[in-house]
């Protein structure tokens, strides 16, 4: 009994492998077809994005500025002479919807390289395809570290991201802090349910004690909190000269709003999780005074590059100022193009390479290097809140 | 002054656990009845009180008597529709009928409304009052002062008008009010109506204070709001008062001790031990007024 169990399994191992590889073999065919046959006209690259469901506006929004810089790619006559062409496909929002439109592109319309879904859950789920079948991959804004590297440190060699990573942004906000605001005696309030906020505060501090600054006081909250007026009343006791509030808006709003009220006048600062309108409706724009996040970029930045992007963004988009998602969706159509273009040929492993080599490469949310991780080096945008609007104050480069 | 501004701090959110805490002792009390559903009258009426102010342009007061009326009424249907029908049966049936409603109520709201946040509008100028160093809002002081006006009231109501008089004869023997010719299904109405005015009264409060409102934000305040009447000794009006204050009081200072995370632990915490040593909580058997 227990030996026939034994072959059947063994039986039913062998022939999965087999199938395995005759996929494999098939999927490398496939590859060399169209990376090596010279009579392809256009470079395809795949948009796999969020077009529909729970998180449509993110995926649409990069959608619209990766069209746009294909356009213009294209009217300066391409990549050496040849046109690209952008296939997208919706991976409405869902993990296993995001596989399947990879597997999609991967197969059928035989991309070279992809543009990976907004979220990093939705691109996590794309990254072994990725690897096993050598396209690489880039998302314009997935921001979890585990994208471009495991868990046991070792780098997916075919996943990158236009986007910073979500602790560089304390590590910005600190170097801000102490440079711009002279803050030397600094408090964080983080929530303390979230990895993004507790990522920023542990990047913050480190940085922040980098920089001759002293963390007198450090707070907690949990998420869906409405009352936080315990901890502030403490941190106000240890008299900070900043305060660090990673979080998202809709507890930030209220903790704003209750600080200043407890007679908390000084800088508080966030990261984007602080972006949204709701933010400004909450703690009111009075309340945000004197207020202070980072982002990936501002369309009110004068930098010329920008300009121009902004106004050939608004020229097609019925004159809407562009997002930050627009921007990045931008970018990583340039990251791509650029690197397909040093790689000098179709081959993912070239153009993989490329990417890793990226260096100095001047785009619209800031000029970027990649690093052993593959993740971009560049600035981000400080933006201050003034009565309720948010106007453009600085760009903080790294280190 | 540190402490003096954690004290203003923790009788703030202790002024509405138990204003909320009042209509779960006073249904108890009446019916030996655990109203879970009583959270969310508590978030209708926050609700009522939102679009009094910013649709309708009311003012605070205004606003605050308009929630507490239809706050009333919704106690009154919920207690018509769902539980006199079930008054001879089994108190767990009727505990996990209160659970029913109060799910209910939440997800009809989220149906009609969503389930995003919305912000309440600033009907009060608030200014800090410097005491001793300490900031108090003007703000937290209307709050406790009408937090305190209305228990006066209804301990005004419940000793010295005869629907109170009623109320406290029910709660002590049902059959025996009956007899003495006390409409005991009016007077159980009056106990909803009186209890669920205070959660809408709550509710407003809560809104104008925390600015932030949603669907489902009754389910905590609600649950604090049942161990601070559980503390204060179920059944009892005194008892949910101070229980309420207390442990909005308790939370503040743990958390002001640098363990905010255990915040929610300590309140329950708080309960178990009380169910452990002193079920009838601090204003126990002997004392206890039964409304």
């Amino acid at each position: 009994m227990g030996n026939m169990r034994y072959t059947k399994k063994f039986g039913s191992l062998a022939l999965v492998g087999v199938l395995a590889t005759s996929v494999l073999a098939a999927c490398n065919e496939d590859g060399g077809d169209s990376g090596g046959s010279s009579d392809a006209d256009t470079i395809k690259i795949g948009a796999n994005l969020e077009l529909s469901g729970a998180v449509a506006s993110y995926g649409s929004s990069i959608l619209d500025g990766a069209e746009l810089a294909i356009k213009e790619i294209n009217e300066n006559g391409g990549i050496d002479g040849k046109e690209i062409e952008l296939i997208s496909a919706d991976n409405k929002s869902e993990n296993a919807e995001a596989t399947n439109a990879a597997l999609k592109l991967i197969e059928q319309d035989e991309v070279v390289a992809m543009i990976a879904p907004a979220t990093s859950g939705n691109t996590v789920a794309t990254v072994q395809l990725a690897n096993e079948n050598k396209i690489p991959i880039v998302t314009a804004s997935g921001t979890a570290p585990n994208i471009t590297v495991n868990e046991d440190g070792s780098v997916n060699e075919y996943a990158f991201r236009t986007c910073f990573i979500d602790p560089f942004q304390g590590t910005v906000a600190a170097n801000f802090a102490a440079n711009e605001l002279s803050a030397k005696n600094v408090a964080i309030f983080a929530d303390n349910a979230s990895d993004y906020a507790k990522g920023l505060a542990a990047s913050f501090k480190e940085q922040i004690e980098a920089n001759g600054g002293t963390v007198v006081g450090e707070e907690a909250y949990v998420a869906k909190d409405t009352d936080f007026r315990t901890q502030l009343t403490n941190l106000k006791g240890e008299n900070p000269d900043f305060i660090f509030i990673p979080g998202y808006y809709e507890e930030v709003g209220l903790i704003v709003k209750q600080a200043r009220e407890l007679g908390i006048d000084v800088p508080l600062m966030g990261a984007d999780g602080w972006d949204s309108p709701t933010l400004i409706d909450l703690a009111g724009g009075e309340a945000l005074n004197n207020t202070f996040i980072t982002n990936h970029y501002s369309s009110g930045d004068p930098d010329e590059k920008i300009q121009k992007f902004v106004e050939a963004f608004k020229a097609d988009n019925g004159d809407t100022a562009p997002n930050a998602f627009n921007a990045l969706g931008y970018d990583t159509v340039y990251y791509l193009a650029d690197a397909i273009d040093r790689a000098d040929s179709l081959d993912g492993e070239a153009i993989k390479d490329a990417l890793a080599a990226t260096e100095n490469l001047s785009l619209v949310t800031g000029t970027f290097t990649v690093d052993d991780e593959h993740n971009p080096v560049k600035s981000a945008t400080v933006l201050e809140f003034v009565d309720g609007s948010q106007v453009f104050n600085s760009k903080i480069d790294p280190e | 002054m540190e402490w003096l501004q954690q004290l203003v701090n923790g009788i703030s959110i202790g002024s509405i656990y138990a204003l909320i805490a009042l209509g779960y002792t006073m249904v108890y009390g009446i019916i030996k009845l655990i109203n879970f559903a009583h959270g969310d009258v508590f978030m209708i009426g926050a609700f009522i009180g939102f679009w009094s102010i910013s649709h309708w342009n009311l003012g605070f007061f205004s606003a605050l008597l308009l929630s507490m009326i239809v706050c009333a009424l919704i106690g009154v249907i919920i207690e018509r529709v769902a539980y006199k029908r079930l008054r001879n049966a089994t108190r767990i049936a009727a505990l996990i009928t209160a659970i029913g409603v109060s799910l209910l109520i939440e997800y009809t709201m989220i149906f009609f409304r969503g389930a995003q946040s919305a912000v309440y509008p600033s009907t009060i100028e608030n200014r800090a009052i410097d005491v001793f160093g300490a900031q108090i809002s003007s703000l937290s002081l209307l709050i406790l002062g009408v937090s305190v006006a209305l228990m006066l009231l209804l301990q005004f109501i419940v000793h010295k008008t005869k629907i109170g008089k009623a109320m406290r004869a029910v709660s002590h023997d049902a059959e025996a009010a009956k007899l003495m010719g006390i409409n005991v299904d009016n007077t159980i109405s009056a106990t909803f109506a009186i209890g669920s005015a205070l959660a809408g009264a709550a509710g407003v409060i809560f809104g104008v204070y925390y600015t932030k409102i949603d669907p489902l934000m009754g389910m905590i305040p609600g649950i604090k709001a049942f161990i601070a009447a559980v503390l204060g000794g179920i059944g009892s009006i005194p008892g949910a008062m101070v229980g309420g204050m207390l442990l909005g009081v308790v939370e503040t200072f743990v958390s002001a001790m640098g363990f905010s995370s255990w915040r929610d632990a300590a309140a329950f915490l708080i309960l178990i031990v009380i169910l452990i040593f002193k079920p009838s909580g601090l204003f126990g058997k002997n004392t206890r007024e039964k409304v």
